[in-house]
């Protein structure tokens, strides 16, 4: 297929489609209502669902209803949106269903600002909802890596039956880049038989199906417990994504950066070796699972004395960057929030400055 | 190589959609772009702006600070961005809406009156494919066959504006060749 | 001679942890006659609340999922909009439905979602242990209002169906009570009609059964049933509300 110029939210809409998702549920939040804008047309063209929920709070159990009847299901939100479906998304976790969640981040807390952020990097990978539950989160830095990693997000969500997010910003939704579908849709999904609410007579049963969260028996909740435990542990030892750049240089910094902050950083990297510094990155895909061998190795390499974490809040991410290296080097943050996104130029100064 | 041109204005100017078809037809021409608009309230009848990023490598940050160009549609956007443009740009001034330059010796500034010329085209909602067009001709950041494709894109389904905004688009050439 | 009374088939065999002089048992069962009499156990979906029913998946023999406190309508509309040949119940109490889930019953029902709600009203919050509820009469005592529901302070009580019944979108609407056999059977005529509408994918529906609390009423069953005749059923009139055209 050729490529074609398109906004990040529509094409995270499409995405969806490519991916064989055809229902899905929203609330208006921007930056990223033209997800709903593009598909209340597109739904309809495919066979799907479209439906404006009255609260972020409905569309999580109008997703959590979906999921457990077996369909694939997805939403897309903002920040103080997401805080609304976290609710859901701990109940989705806790009865083991596949939901697919993207967060186009704004600034916050509160109403904050409509701009580009990444001040939800704790809630998405640690607080997520209440109990025991985690997401799988995936970060893209292009509109085609969105694309890739909304595709992607189902089958994980349905390999884990858990949820899974892909949490962008502002930019990520707001953009036009060109970007490549895939020509075919994905396969069905997969057998939800075993324990979904298809109803008994769909999958030829005389055996009920409970799709549920409640456990009274403290016996029984921990053994649940366990098995989301190894859930997660399966994710951080088979999911973990990132991407090296110049880590085969001698370098004497190591950014760690994702998503649009990472495009910058990339820019200042590039910059500062036209100018005869070596600095190599490290840009975690996932969130959860963190990358964090890859930022330890990096870590080790002889020539790096100082390692930054470089995002668009006020010093999130560099906690796991610092449980990654586990002090044998210096980790400090630099960022900015509120839609204020740090120029290559400042990046330049600050590792610069740092790595003296 | 890479160049970025920064296009403001009031909003309902065009400014979003001149900046889409500028990447666009930098698509068609096998560049990397990225086209970043501004969002939120300022959207709403304030003041429109948008950058689009053209290169021939990945596209690092798309959030530009010093643009290689400026097509500037109104007064407050000319005395906003002028100062931010790099060396040996092109800025190119709505003549119809601003009365005065750039105030810069070292980029090439081309002011053309384009509400006028797209009124007499038939319609002044044409202005901005005027604008684009002049500012292409003069810099050369993309082919006038590209642009013109595009244009057509961009008005696929209202074919009835096509040959208007063709002729916006001979006029404008006319007007942005030294 | 045949048999003439048994345990409905979409009802399990577990025993109900619901109390003495309860009516959940009696509302449980007419709801599992009405799916046996439709025909429609293996593609019928209940939702469970949280409240005193929120074991329910436990006494139904169909499908169930699980709901957060007063998201029942949400997750039915989802389960509804994906899958609109499965028959969709919810089951919820007051507290849940019209205090916490009042958004959302109220959008699912003017979208006219085209699943059912039994609405079981006994004027106080049971599981949680006897707190006051939207629906607890003016100067009934409870744990949160021990010197009686004052509605100087927190307002009337709510009429749920005469609220829902207000909306401009067609649904079946009614309210009905089981405190005694000759109410049972009109409110069992109601409940199958709700789904058979659902049946007929023809509106959303809502039966709100007016029932008792003799626990946290700290009164006997008896007694309880004379109050429900005598205070709440004055309140809260039986009767259709709202009928599709």
């Amino acid at each position: 297929m050729p490529k074609v110029l398109m906004k990040g939210n529509e094409a995270i809409g499409e995405a969806a489609i490519r991916a064989g998702c055809l229902n899905y549920f929203a609330y208006p939040i921007t930056p990223q209502s033209e997800v709903a804008e593009y598909l209340v047309r597109r739904m309809p063209e495919v066979g799907g669902v479209f439906l404006q929920g009255e609260s972020e709070v409905a569309v999580g159990y109008m997703l959590f209803g979906a999921a457990g009847a077996g369909a694939r299901v997805f939403t897309t939100s903002s920040s103080p949106g997401i805080s609304l479906m976290s609710e859901a998304i701990s109940y989705i976790a806790g009865a083991q269903c596949p939901a697919v969640f993207v967060n186009i981040v704004r600034g916050g807390p509160g109403l904050g600002g409509i701009l580009p952020s990444q001040g939800d990097y704790f809630q998405a990978t640690k607080g997520i909802g209440h109990g025991d539950c985690r997401m799988l989160v995936m970060a893209p830095a292009s509109v085609q890596e969105a694309v890739e990693m909304v595709m992607k997000a189902f089958p994980l969500a349905e390999k884990y039956r858990n949820p899974v997010m892909v949490l962008g910003d502002g930019l990520i939704g707001q953009m036009m880049e060109p970007v490549e579908f895939p020509d075919h849709l994905k396969s069905e999904p997969t057998n939800k038989d075993a324990w979904s609410t298809n109803g008994m007579d769909h999958r030829n049963s005389k055996k009920r199906n409970i799709v549920k969260s409640l456990f009274l028996d403290p016996a029984l909740l921990n053994d649940n417990n366990l098995q989301l435990k190894a859930k997660y542990d399966q994710m951080r030892s088979d999911e973990v994504m990132f991407e090296a750049y110049n880590t085969d240089s001698e370098y004497k910094g190591l950014v760690v950066s994702f998503g649009t902050m990472s495009r910058v950083c990339r820019t200042a990297i590039d910059l500062m070796k036209a100018d005869g510094i070596e600095i190599a990155m490290i840009r975690p895909k996932t969130l959860f699972p963190f990358p964090e061998k890859a930022v330890a190795d990096a870590s080790k390499k002889p020539t790096c004395t100082h390692i930054i974490s470089v995002e668009m809040n006020m010093g999130q991410m560099v906690e796991d960057v610092d449980l990654s290296v586990k002090g044998h080097l210096p980790v400090s943050w630099y960022g900015k929030c509120g839609g204020e996104i740090p120029t290559p130029e400042e990046i330049i100064d600050v590792v610069k400055s740092r790595i003296a | 190589m890479q160049s970025e041109v920064m296009f403001a204005g009031f909003g309902g100017q065009g400014i979003l959609v001149m900046g889409k078809i500028l990447a666009h037809a930098a698509m068609e021409e096998k560049y990397e772009v990225a086209w970043v608009p501004s969002y939120g309230p300022e959207m709403r009848g304030g003041t429109a702006y948008c950058t689009v990023v053209i290169a021939d490598h990945p596209i690092g940050s798309p959030i530009i600070k010093n643009p290689k160009h400026l097509v500037a549609m109104n007064g407050p956007s000319l005395e906003k961005f002028a100062p931010t443009v790099k060396k040996g740009g092109v800025i190119f001034i709505n003549r119809s809406l601003i009365s005065f330059g750039a105030n810069r010796d070292d980029v090439d500034e081309l002011a053309v009156k384009i509400m006028e010329i797209a009124k007499d085209l038939g319609s002044v909602k044409a202005a901005n494919i005027v604008a684009l067009s002049a500012f292409v001709a003069r810099s050369g950041i993309v082919s006038m066959e590209a642009l013109k494709h595009c244009i057509k894109e961009e008005f696929s389904n209202k074919p009835k504006l096509i040959p208007l905004n063709m002729e916006a688009v001979v006029a404008g050439e006319k007007a942005g060749k030294k | 001679m045949g048999k003439t009374f048994k345990r409905p088939e979409a009802l399990t065999e577990t025993d109900t942890h619901y109390c003495p002089g309860c009516t959940h048992g009696i509302i449980h069962r007419l709801v599992a006659e009405t799916i046996d009499e439709l025909g429609i156990l293996g593609k019928t979906v209940g939702i469970a609340p949280v409240g005193c029913a929120v074991l329910a998946y436990n006494y139904f023999n169909c499908d169930f999922q699980e709901a957060a406190h007063g998201r029942a309508p949400a997750m039915a509309t989802g389960i509804k909009r994906v899958r609109p040949d499965l028959m969709v119940f919810t089951y919820q109490g007051d507290g849940d439905l019209a205090s916490i889930g009042m958004g959302e019953i109220i959008h699912a029902a003017n979208r006219g979602e085209k699943f059912t709600t039994i609405f079981v009203n006994n004027a106080i919050y049971g599981m949680t242990g006897g707190q006051m509820a939207p629906t607890t009469m003016p100067d009934q005592r409870t744990t949160t209002s021990p010197f009686g529901r004052n509605v100087e302070d927190v307002g009337m009580p709510i009429k749920v169906a005469e609220l829902l019944a207000a909306l401009q979108t067609p649904a079946y609407i009614t309210r009905q009570t089981v405190i005694k056999p000759k109410y049972i059977n009109k409110a069992k005529k109601a409940i199958k009609q709700a789904f058979t509408y659902q049946l007929e994918k023809k509106c959303f529906s809502l039966v709100e059964v007016v029932s008792t609390c003799p626990t946290n009423w700290g009164m006997t069953p008896l007694d309880a049933i004379e109050w429900t005749e005598k205070t709440l059923l004055e309140y809260y009139k039986l009767g259709d509300y709202k009928i599709p055209a």
